[in-house]
Parts: C-alpha cells; sequence; structure tokens
C-alpha cells in the first residue's frame, strides 16, 4: 500500500463522506434492518454521524487524525444508542487511541489502528466473523487496506453480500433463527458504507 | 399508517413533554431525556435505574415513582438509550447508598449500560447491574443473543423497588432482582405486526389469517408462524412453553400483558384462559396482573408471564407502589 501521509483534515473528510454516505443509503439500511431487526439502522446511523459532522466542524476541529477518530466515536456513542452506538463508538474510538497523537499517520498505521478497532469491536460483542454482523465486512474490508484502499472498499462490500445466506448468530437478527438466512447485515453494509468512504477520499 | 404525531424526528420529546405535563410528581428532563421521580434522590435509599427503547410505554418511565423505579431512561424509539442518560440519571438520583440497573437483555442496551456502569463508577457511584432476560420463546444458547428481556422487567423492578422502598443494602436488592429474574419466564404472541413512526408502516408482514407464535417486544418477527388460532388454543401453547421452564409447585404472579393494540375485553378474556390452564396443571396463582404494561407500539397480542413466589417476593409484590403506570396500597 503506498505511503499516503494522512492527516486530521483527511479525517474530517474521510468521516464527513460517511456520513453523506449514511444519509443517501438510510433508507436502504433501514429497510435492510426491517427484514431481520426492527427498522432503523439507517435512522441511527444517520443521527450519529450527523453528530459526529456537527462536532467536527463547528468550533475546534481536533488537530490529530487519533483525536479525529476518538472525537468520533464518543459521539456516536453519544447520539446512537442500540448496538450500533457503542460498537461503532468502540471501533472509531478504539483505532483513534491506537493512532496516537501524531500529526500525520501512514495508511499502513491506519490499517493497524483500524485492525486494533476491529477486534475491540469483536471483543464488545462477543461475535466473530461468519456470526452475520459488521465484522463480516470489517475484517475482510480491514485486511485487504494493505492492498489498496479501493481494495478495502471492495472486500467490505463482498463481505456485506456475503451475510446474506448467513444464519445470524448476535444481535436482533439472532432472535429470527433460520429465518435470518436470505437477509443482508445491515450493520455489515453500513460498515461497508465506511470503507467505500474512506476509498472516495482518499481517491 | 395513520399515527398521532407531528413528526417522527420528535415523537419521543413530544411524549416527555406531555408526561411532564401529566405528572407533575416526576421531573422529566426532556432535553437529556431523563425522567426522575421528584424526591430523589432519597435519603439512605438504594436507587432503582432502568431503561430501554421507547415505544414500551408505561415501560419505563411510567414506572418511575416511590415503590418502583428512581429514574428511567428513555431512547429512540426501539433503540436502546446512550450511556450519558444513565450516567445523569444515576448522579440524580444516587443517595450514596448505590444504584442498580435493571437491563433488558438485547444487545443495545446491555452494551450501553455496560458503558454506563463504568463511567459511573469513575464518578463515584457504587453500580450494580442485573440483566432480565425472561423470553423462553428464545433459545438461550451461543447461536442467539440469548433470551430476550420482556414482562418479567416489570416484576423485577416493582419487586427490587419495594425492597430499596424498605432500606435494604444494594447487594440484598441486586440479590432479590436476581431471583425474581430466576424465577420469572415470558412466552409473546402477536396478531399484527407494530408500525414505528420513523418507517410508518408494518414492521413485518403478517397476513390476516395468520399469527406469530414467541415474539418479541419491538416489532421483530417471532420464531414461528400458524393459522390463526383461538385465544383458548393461544394459552395452551403460551403457558405451557412458560411451565415448561419453572417449577410448579410454587406460586406464582400472573402478568397478562397486552402489546399496545389489543382491547382489555380481549386481554381479560385471554386471562380466562391463562387462568384456567394453570388449573389445569395444578399451579396455585397468587396474583393477576391484566393489562398493556410493556407495549410494542400498536402490536396487537399478548404476552403470558408467570414469577414463581416465595413469601418475601409476595409481600414486596403487595407492597405501596406510586407511578404512572402502577400505584396500589398507598
Amino acid at each position: 500500500m503506498s505511503e499516503t501521509a494522512l492527516d486530521a483534515a483527511f479525517f474530517v473528510r474521510w468521516m464527513t463522506a460517511a456520513a453523506a454516505a449514511v444519509d443517501r443509503e438510510a433508507e436502504r439500511l433501514t429497510e435492510l434492518d426491517s427484514a431481520i431487526g426492527d427498522a432503523d439502522h439507517g435512522t441511527n446511523m444517520q443521527r450519529g454521524f450527523a453528530a459526529v459532522v456537527k462536532a467536527l466542524t463547528e468550533g475546534e476541529a481536533p488537530a490529530t487524525p487519533g483525536a479525529v477518530l476518538t472525537a468520533a466515536g464518543r459521539q456516536l456513542i453519544s447520539s446512537v444508542g442500540g448496538a450500533a452506538g457503542p460498537l461503532y463508538g468502540t471501533l472509531l474510538r478504539r483505532a483513534g487511541k491506537a493512532l496516537g497523537d501524531a500529526a500525520q499517520v501512514s495508511a499502513e498505521e491506519l490499517r493497524a489502528g483500524l485492525s486494533a478497532g476491529v477486534d475491540a469491536v469483536g471483543q464488545l460483542g462477543g461475535s466473530a466473523p461468519g456470526d452475520k454482523t459488521m465484522l463480516d465486512a470489517l475484517v475482510p474490508g480491514v485486511a485487504a487496506l494493505e492492498t489498496s484502499f479501493e481494495a478495502a472498499a471492495a472486500a467490505a462490500g463482498d463481505g456485506a453480500v456475503a451475510t446474506v445466506p448467513l444464519q445470524a448468530r448476535k444481535g436482533r437478527a439472532s432472535y429470527l433463527g433460520e429465518r435470518s438466512i436470505g437477509h443482508e447485515d445491515p450493520g455489515a453494509a453500513s460498515s461497508a458504507l465506511l470503507l467505500a468512504a474512506l476509498a472516495e477520499v482518499a481517491a | 399508517m395513520k399515527m398521532l404525531i407531528n413528526v417522527a424526528e420528535t415523537v419521543v420529546a413530544d411524549a416527555l413533554r406531555g408526561m411532564a405535563a401529566a405528572h407533575p410528581e416526576l421531573v422529566v428532563d426532556a432535553e437529556n431525556r431523563v425522567i426522575v421521580r421528584r424526591d430523589a434522590p432519597v435519603a439512605d435509599k438504594v436507587a432503582l435505574v432502568s431503561g430501554g427503547g421507547s415505544g414500551h410505554e408505561p415501560l419505563h418511565g411510567g414506572f418511575v415513582g416511590p415503590g418502583m423505579l428512581d429514574a428511567a431512561c428513555p431512547g429512540e424509539v426501539f433503540t436502546s438509550p446512550v450511556p450519558d442518560q444513565m450516567v445523569r440519571a444515576a448522579a440524580a438520583v444516587d443517595s450514596g447508598k448505590g444504584v442498580l440497573f435493571v437491563v433488558k437483555n438485547y444487545t443495545g442496551d446491555v452494551l450501553n449500560f455496560q458503558m454506563a456502569a463504568e463511567l459511573a463508577e469513575d464518578e463515584g457511584i457504587q453500580v450494580a447491574s442485573v440483566l432480565v432476560n425472561d423470553d423462553v420463546a428464545v433459545n438461550d444458547s451461543t447461536f442467539t443473543a440469548g433470551r430476550r428481556g420482556t414482562g418479567a422487567t416489570l416484576f423485577v423492578e416493582k419487586i427490587a423497588g419495594a425492597a430499596a422502598e424498605e432500606g435494604m443494602p444494594l447487594e440484598r436488592v441486586e440479590a432479590l432482582a436476581r431471583q425474581v429474574v430466576e424465577s420469572s419466564r415470558s412466552f409473546g404472541v402477536a396478531l399484527s405486526a407494530c408500525s414505528t413512526p420513523a418507517k410508518g408502516s408494518p414492521t413485518f408482514d403478517l397476513p390476516a389469517g395468520e399469527l406469530e407464535l414467541g415474539v418479541g417486544i419491538h416489532g421483530e418477527p417471532g420464531r414461528e408462524r400458524r393459522a390463526m388460532m383461538t385465544s383458548h388454543e393461544i394459552a395452551d401453547v403460551a403457558v405451557d412453553a412458560v411451565l415448561e421452564d419453572l417449577d410448579p409447585r410454587l406460586p406464582v404472579l400472573v402478568l397478562v400483558n397486552g402489546m399496545g393494540a389489543t382491547p382489555l375485553l380481549e386481554l381479560y378474556g385471554f386471562n380466562a384462559e391463562v387462568r384456567r390452564v394453570l388449573d389445569e396443571r395444578g399451579v396455585a396463582v397468587a396474583r393477576t396482573l391484566v393489562g398493556n404494561y410493556v407495549t410494542s407500539l400498536d402490536m396487537a397480542g399478548a404476552s403470558v408471564t408467570l414469577c414463581q413466589v416465595d413469601g418475601e417476593l409476595l409481600r414486596l409484590w403487595d407492597a405501596p407502589v406510586e407511578t404512572p403506570g402502577l400505584r396500589w396500597g398507598r
């Protein structure tokens, strides 16, 4: 992967692009959630990322990549609710902490940071790939960051689609048992959006 | 779907304003979404805090008051509240004797309350948590998120609330709450799906001639769909499912709970069938509560919750309570 230097402004652009993507796709996320959950994932993510953008753009923006992700994670925890709030919040906060207080990070450092975030999500949710959760998009997506941002976006997207035939073992969809089979996991779908937004701003 | 609302975005805030207007005995902080009994913190009393998604009214805000909860945190519709609300609630009601979080077993509620407990402890508030997981329709296995928390939440909040009101210490209140959880089981049936304000249409498709067995309280489909049954047949299925997991020799508290859109006429009729099954199985009924207590917006249907009680639990159940949604004896 290229050794592009990524600064705080880049991370703010990423979060802003993620918010726009969640806005665009909110209806689809909610639709996916109504098949196997309770039909609010789009609305919840929209509310959370709107709060993230507000926090990052009003007043003084955080000065380092780590601080941007930590602040974004804290906003998600404080505004999303449900399982998505703590899980996405933990993903970004843990990644932000791993990035430390460097003014710029390399793409490889970003991959390592996000990888730490993904591990924390698995720990918090007690889940693993194959459970039909966010991790099914995040794990392959973050691994593919080693190749390129585009590859990461593509792998996360494929990972989300690959949740369709799975039976959910975590979250509210797990109560459906076999009836969860045949539907894309909304958390995996929104995770794919997050990595697609990263590829978009890196392009 | 027609709803008596302005716009979906302000449904919870509007409801809180209305609740404040109706209940001067509560302090309703609409901005931070915390409902607190007006006399909190009550000196030398363990405080009870609960919360969860909105759409289950009167749960939880309707159970704030003497003898039950000290505070409640309503989230968005069917979405758990955030840790900030819970920490604020805990700080508002803690008298120094500690706080018990009553948490329903849903991933979102569990994670947010867990974060809140850590944050509250950082602020020097002693916190214990009890997880309510009474729904027998869900296998408690590694293949699901575990049994959901439904009707037993009311039993836990009432009985632990009475224990706290009597001045019992946190560990005793917590132990009693846990005993209620372990002694309670529920089973729910949906005759129609509910519609969330944000979506505006039914959250799942249930044809006119069918019903969902083992349904939860979030508009999520149940485990099994069957052709519509009579109240008599539904009671057989529901009560037997619940009893499978309980000791039939102990007397029970019975909650026949409406999901929001089933009239009391039907609920009382259903309760007659529930009592018939319990009589047939030789289970003694200590007390019965019939009504809409743990609802699922406009879903039609009902759930049955049984809680096995000994003398102390029954005494605490009978103790005075004064909340918008439940009151007696004062």
